[in-house]
């Protein structure tokens, strides 16, 4: 079971179409968990951004089964300590994944905003952050969702589906 | 679940003075049960005091397919060092009793090929210049740009040497092949198909010539597919979509800040495409000022982003294509004549579809095939009268209008044949027999009727011909068609 958790206002429509779509790439039920904690208290108020570890290791405490897996979706803008920011982060191997969508917007890079392809954008990078949940780690193919993008520029070259060797680890580890 | 372990969920969370937060997530079970499709050799080691950057810095190494493991101290660090080998080592500057400079030189006496990058908390030319002295490769400034540090990571181990292996093994060769192919028996489709093979092994640039929707990008594709530059990205840029000013920082990206009201820097196509190929569509709408720039690009391979001056080398081919009449526009004085020759080293002419009229029957055939499949419908075959009414259209948008019409017919379609009144226009009142009118005229009359059929919906009208909006306007002017 994958559980898509909305985090502090995602963008509106976000949380419906990630749900929607997630079938496409993972087997099993997909469902929204509507989490409890205060997303707050990942708050950073000198950085003005959020610890995306901490929430992480909140959406773990909310865990509804061992073998359920947590994507959570948010606008707010993440990091981890030592980066200046993350677009999202996944436990490796693990359960739990949180994605962003406050750095996928164009305006973010003085561009002309388009809405679909924030949306698309975010549901990638679900996707690519779910598949280090599912234990894969970084994919050389640039079209694979698996590929490491530190920029839109390259999440935009991506595909938003794993390639053939990716989803053959994916069905062979996690299924 | 099979071999998949599922760990029990414990997280410590606590607070430290003046730190923040500490997380403590746990581990992964076994770190080398963690599947990866990068087979690096590289074995990473960070070594920092405090825990929540080196897990943090430890993960991220993982996700990238990296053997990483982290050491609290300098004291953990060098147990570490004796127990196995390793090829990057990040350091904190500043720890508590032996220092990150202190266990620089120590490193430095049991391995001298080990790449050291230190981390420090604040960017001073003291500490860089006495970390490069001590012997380190690099420096970051915390918090680190992840751009950045991939950037510093892949030149590490470019020092180190290693290599990424059997790259070609586990990224597979049909991943990279476009899903559409190049269809047709057709005497020039075989030329084509025998122009790629050859083109692909060379670097030249190559200007790709036809009408619209006679598949200009899918050569580009194939070529990049059959290249060595495969594995790298193709980047397409159809330059006829986007204004001026946006198709500068398109193409050269552009820094934060400055007159955009960035927050970010936008890296343009030309940095995207490095080490891959660079597609430009509609070349010929590129202004004057952009020409220069990018001739000057070509030669150079250097180019600095918008409102920037950092230098940005790059490495990419170049494939060019447009349905326009460049010598003209060179002689017009309106595309230059240096940047014509760069980009027109090797051309490629594409036929329009009514000219191959054999390989209308396979498109159809290859389309119908195709998008039966993909909704689930049984549809098995064109009429003979649906057929004959396709072999005589002038298919003015060429091989995507045609592409369009099977896709719409196999949804409309009630029965396992696709019939006359299935196809999206009728054929019969637009396809004068040929001879009859020039093709500009069948053209003109389509065009029309179409835009009469949506109510002049160009969007609408251009997805029914199978061209692009900008297309489709030029066409509007060219033929002088009003409401
Ligand atoms: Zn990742
Ligand atoms: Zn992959």
């Amino acid at each position: 079971m994958i559980y898509v958790a909305p985090i502090h206002n995602p963008i509106p429509g976000a949380v419906r179409y990630i749900s929607q779509q997630l079938p496409n790439e993972f087997r099993g039920l997909v469902a929204v968990h509507q989490t409890k904690f205060d997303p707050r208290i990942a708050l950073d108020k000198t950085r003005n951004q959020y610890n995306s570890t901490i929430l992480l290791a909140e959406l773990l405490q909310e865990l509804p089964s061992k073998h359920a897996k947590i994507i959570g979706i948010t606008e707010v803008d993440l990091f981890i300590p030592v980066l200046t920011f993350v677009f999202g982060e996944a436990q490796l191997n693990g359960n739990v994944a949180v994605a962003s969508s406050h750095r996928l917007r164009n305006s973010y890079y003085g561009l002309p905003e388009n809405p679909d392809l924030v949306l698309e954008r975010l549901y990638k990078e679900a996707v690519h952050e779910l598949g280090h949940v599912f234990s894969l780690t970084h994919c050389d193919n640039y079209r694979c969702v698996m590929h490491a993008a530190t920029g839109v520029e390259e999440l935009d070259l991506k595909n938003a589906a794993f390639c053939s060797a990716c989803n053959s680890v994916l069905r062979s580890a996690s299924f | 679940m099979g071999r998949h372990r599922i760990r029990p969920f414990e997280v410590n969370i606590r607070r430290r003075d003046g730190h923040g937060w500490a997380i403590q997530m746990p581990a992964p079970q076994d770190r080398t049960e963690v599947r990866g499709l990068k087979n690096h050799t590289a074995a990473i080691l960070v070594v920092d005091d405090e825990a929540a950057v080196r897990e943090s810095l430890c993960s991220w190494f993982q996700k990238d397919g990296y053997t990483a493991d982290t050491a609290a101290d300098a004291v953990e660090a060098l147990k570490k060092l004796s127990k196995r080998a390793w090829d990057i080592i990040l350091l904190d500057i500043k720890m508590p009793n032996i220092s990150g400079m202190e266990l620089l030189r120590r490193i430095r006496q049991i391995d001298p090929d080990i790449v050291s990058i230190m981390i420090t908390a604040y960017a001073s030319v003291d500490t860089a210049v006495e970390a490069l002295k001590g012997g380190a490769f690099d420096y970051v400034v915390k918090p680190i740009d992840p751009d950045d540090l991939s950037r510093i990571v892949r030149k590490a181990i470019e020092q180190r040497k290693l290599k990424k292996e059997n790259l070609s093994l586990r990224t597979k060769i049909e991943d990279m092949v476009p899903e559409e192919e190049l269809i047709g028996d057709s005497p020039q489709i075989k030329k084509i198909q025998e122009i790629i093979e050859t083109v692909s092994q060379t670097d030249v640039s190559v200007l790709i010539r036809g009408d619209s929707g006679t598949g200009k990008e899918l050569i580009a594709r194939l070529i990049h597919a059959k290249s060595t530059r495969r594995y790298s990205p193709l980047v397409a840029v159809n330059c006829g979509a986007l204004p001026e000013s946006l198709l500068e920082s398109e193409l050269f990206g552009h820094e934060k800040g400055s007159f955009t009201g960035a927050q970010y820097k936008h890296r343009g196509k030309l940095e995207i495409s490095n080490g891959g190929t660079l597609f430009l569509d509609e070349v010929g709408t590129i202004d004057a000022k952009t020409q220069v720039d990018l001739l000057r690009v070509l030669d150079s391979k250097q180019f600095t982003r918008l409102g920037g001056n950092q230098v940005i080398s790059v490495d990419f081919r170049v494939i060019c294509a447009t349905n326009q009449d460049l010598e003209q526009l060179v002689k017009e004085g309106k595309f230059r004549e240096d940047f014509y020759y760069r980009i027109n080293v090797f051309p490629i002419n594409l036929p329009p579809l009514r000219d191959r009229s054999g390989d209308i029957r396979l498109f159809a055939q290859h389309f119908l095939e195709r998008y039966a499949i993909q909704i689930r419908k049984k549809v098995l075959r064109l009429s003979p009268e649906a057929l004959s009414l396709i072999m005589k259209h002038d298919w003015p948008g060429n091989v995507r209008e045609l592409k369009n019409a099977i896709e719409r017919a196999v949804v409309v379609a009630g029965g396992p044949e696709i019939r006359p009144e299935d196809l999206p226009f009728d054929m019969n009142k637009i396809s004068k027999p040929r001879g009859e009118s020039s093709i500009a005229e069948v053209e003109r009359a389509h065009i029309l009727d179409m835009l009469g059929r949506t109510g002049w919906n160009i969007t609408r009208t251009a997805q029914i011909l199978g061209i692009d909006r900008v297309t489709l306007y030029n066409k509007i002017k060219k033929y002088g068609l009003s409401k």
